[in-house]
């Protein structure tokens, strides 16, 4: 059984958690290109060996970050979203900048 | 043939013919490099070979031909995508696979089984409904069916109510196949080496060159290679191999595994997939049931098995058919696969000139074999991506024109 050490529950079992994905810092929704955005939606880096990624544990709904070796399948280390992100990252853009781009993103981010 | 068959019985000695010709030195220049030798590498070395003529290719693979997912998957054949791009693309596949025996002068035991697609709640039977219309327009043989007609396909089948998630109804799609996976590479390896072909093997590329956005060729562990035209096929390395290349792709690496039982008499013709209950089986020729279901629940660059897996799919298979309890699990084995956001492949040109993807194969690249080493070849070959695969390109990801077909791939392969 693999065992992920959450920042709040302590080590818990890694199916009661989702994975989401590459820490990416968005680009700023009112200002980018839409080849910028779709970058930021689609496009991975996808590495093999040390990664810096979101996870959730489902039952507590709380989001933290994690540092794995994706070869070896070990999680180096894991701590709260704060340590990275010590400002409120702010979403809503201005009214004449959100089309289609921006929500589209939306619905296949799903991360905070 | 008959007559052949008979002189050949007569004979009194088989020398054994060897498979692949021996492969002569890594040259310092190619016309075409094509990195990964897996299925779809050498697929489309054979038809660049014959439909076009290009002969001074040579295959490169890190490991051994076909030792990637080629070797892995559980080999199933099928058109039901949900997408009229996706039910094109595949239905071409099928129309090569059932030559393909002929054409490779190799059996790869192409057997048409039938292929259902279980529906346990309201939303399912709707996706089914809606598959088996599109498959239709487009000249595909998909139904949707009731209990009483699964009961007649399946008699083995547990179709009561009294389980979780009773089986309201089916996706039907009669040509639903499978083959020899290992086959299908070492044919299309050997009907490629004879028409000059080279196949190299445990020749690891580690980078790209190139200049002005252009690729010149390979560095690779046993040298450079120069080259006119690179086509890059390797699967769940995809994004490290572009990322040398210098560009990037919406792709993920996932481990997918399977497992197969003990070989049992021939009980079960069709293959057999549920989406809900995130499993899918078949019998293979030798009696063994092939098993499996989703990709793993987070990216791993490694092969490895784990319990959780199987607990889940056993769970679950055992809803389907729970005689199965008394039958022992005999090998179990995973893949790295290239998952893509929208489930379907990227094909066709990249931002480096002359440097050609087939990628984002996911869970579902066995079948494409075939079609997609053809049009691969007429892609490089022409210079210009036909129509079939051209709305695969990477391109569709920075348009925000996705192929959406998890509806009809997350499951069933
Ligand atoms: C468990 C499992 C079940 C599956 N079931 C099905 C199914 O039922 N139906 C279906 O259609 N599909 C299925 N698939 C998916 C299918 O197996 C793949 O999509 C398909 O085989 C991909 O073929 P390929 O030739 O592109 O890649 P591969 O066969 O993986 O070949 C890629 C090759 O590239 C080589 N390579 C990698 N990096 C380098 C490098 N740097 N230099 C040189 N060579 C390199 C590798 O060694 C490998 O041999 C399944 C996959 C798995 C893992």
């Amino acid at each position: 059984m693999k065992i992920m050490p959450c920042p709040l529950n302590g080590p818990r079992n890694i199916s009661e958690f989702v994975c989401g994905g590459e820490v990416v810092i968005p680009p700023d929704p009112a200002r980018c290109s839409a080849a910028e955005w779709a970058d930021y939606v689609f496009m991975r880096d996808n590495v093999a060996g040390v990664v810096r990624e979101w996870w959730y544990h489902v039952a507590t709904a709380y989001w933290f970050i994690a540092e794995r070796d994706t070869v070896t399948d070990e999680i180096i280390r894991t701590y709260p979203a704060s340590e990275l992100f010590s400002k409120r990252v702010v979403f809503t853009a201005p009214e004449e900048a959100s089309e289609a781009g921006a929500s589209e993103a939306g619905a296949s981010g799903g991360k905070p | 043939m008959p007559f052949a068959l008979l002189k050949y019985g007569l004979k009194r000695e088989y020398p054994a013919e060897r498979h692949f010709p021996p492969q002569p030195e890594l040259k310092s220049t190619y016309d075409v490099v094509i990195i990964g030798g897996g299925g779809h590498g050498l697929a489309a070395a054979y038809y660049l070979a014959k439909d076009y003529g290009i002969t001074d290719v040579a295959v490169l693979d890190k490991g051994y031909l076909g030792g990637g997912n080629t070797a892995r998957n559980t080999a199933i054949i099928r058109a039901n995508y949900l997408t009229p791009e996706g039910v094109r693309f595949y239905a071409e596949s099928i129309a090569l696979f059932k030559e393909l025996s002929q054409e490779l002068d190799f059996n790869v035991l192409y057997s048409e089984r039938g292929h259902l697609t279980l529906a346990h709640t309201d939303a399912a039977v709707r996706t089914s409904r809606w598959r088996a219309e599109v498959n239709k327009h487009l000249g595909v043989d998909s139904e949707l069916i009731f209990p009483d007609q699964i009961r007649k396909l399946v008699p083995s089948l547990n179709l009561s109510e009294d389980v979780r998630y009773p089986i309201l109804g089916a996706l039907y799609h009669p040509p639903g196949a499978i083959a020899r996976h290992d086959a299908v590479a070492w044919g299309y390896a050997a009907a490629a080496a004879r028409r000059g072909v080279e196949l190299h093997q445990k020749v690891e590329v580690t980078g790209v060159l190139r200049a002005n956005g252009r690729a010149l060729g390979v560095e690779t562990t046993r040298g450079t290679v120069h080259c006119g035209r690179i086509l890059q096929a390797v699967s769940g390395s995809s994004s490290l191999v572009a990322a040398m290349a210098g560009f990037r792709l919406p792709i993920h690496t996932v481990p997918l595994q399977a497992c197969v039982s003990q070989p049992l008499k021939p009980f079960l013709d069709p293959i057999v997939v549920s989406g809900s209950l995130h499993t899918y089986i078949s019998q293979s020729a030798r009696g063994e049931l092939v098993m499996g279901g989703e990709t793993d629940p987070y990216g791993v660059y490694a092969d490895r098995s784990t319990l959780e897996f199987k607990e889940g799919l056993i769970a679950h298979m055992l809803e389907l058919f729970p005689f199965l309890a008394e039958i022992k699990v005999l090998r179990q084995w995973a893949g790295m696969v290239d998952m893509t956001p929208d489930f379907s492949p990227v094909m066709g040109k990249t931002p480096v000139e002359n440097y050609y993807i087939d990628a984002g194969w996911g869970t579902w690249g066995f079948k494409a074999t075939p079609v997609s080493g053809k049009r691969m070849a007429e892609t490089i070959a022409t210079g210009r991506v036909p129509e079939l695969i051209e709305r695969f390109r990477l391109g569709r990801f920075y348009e925000f024109k996705q192929i959406g077909e998890r509806g009809a791939a997350s499951v069933g392969h």
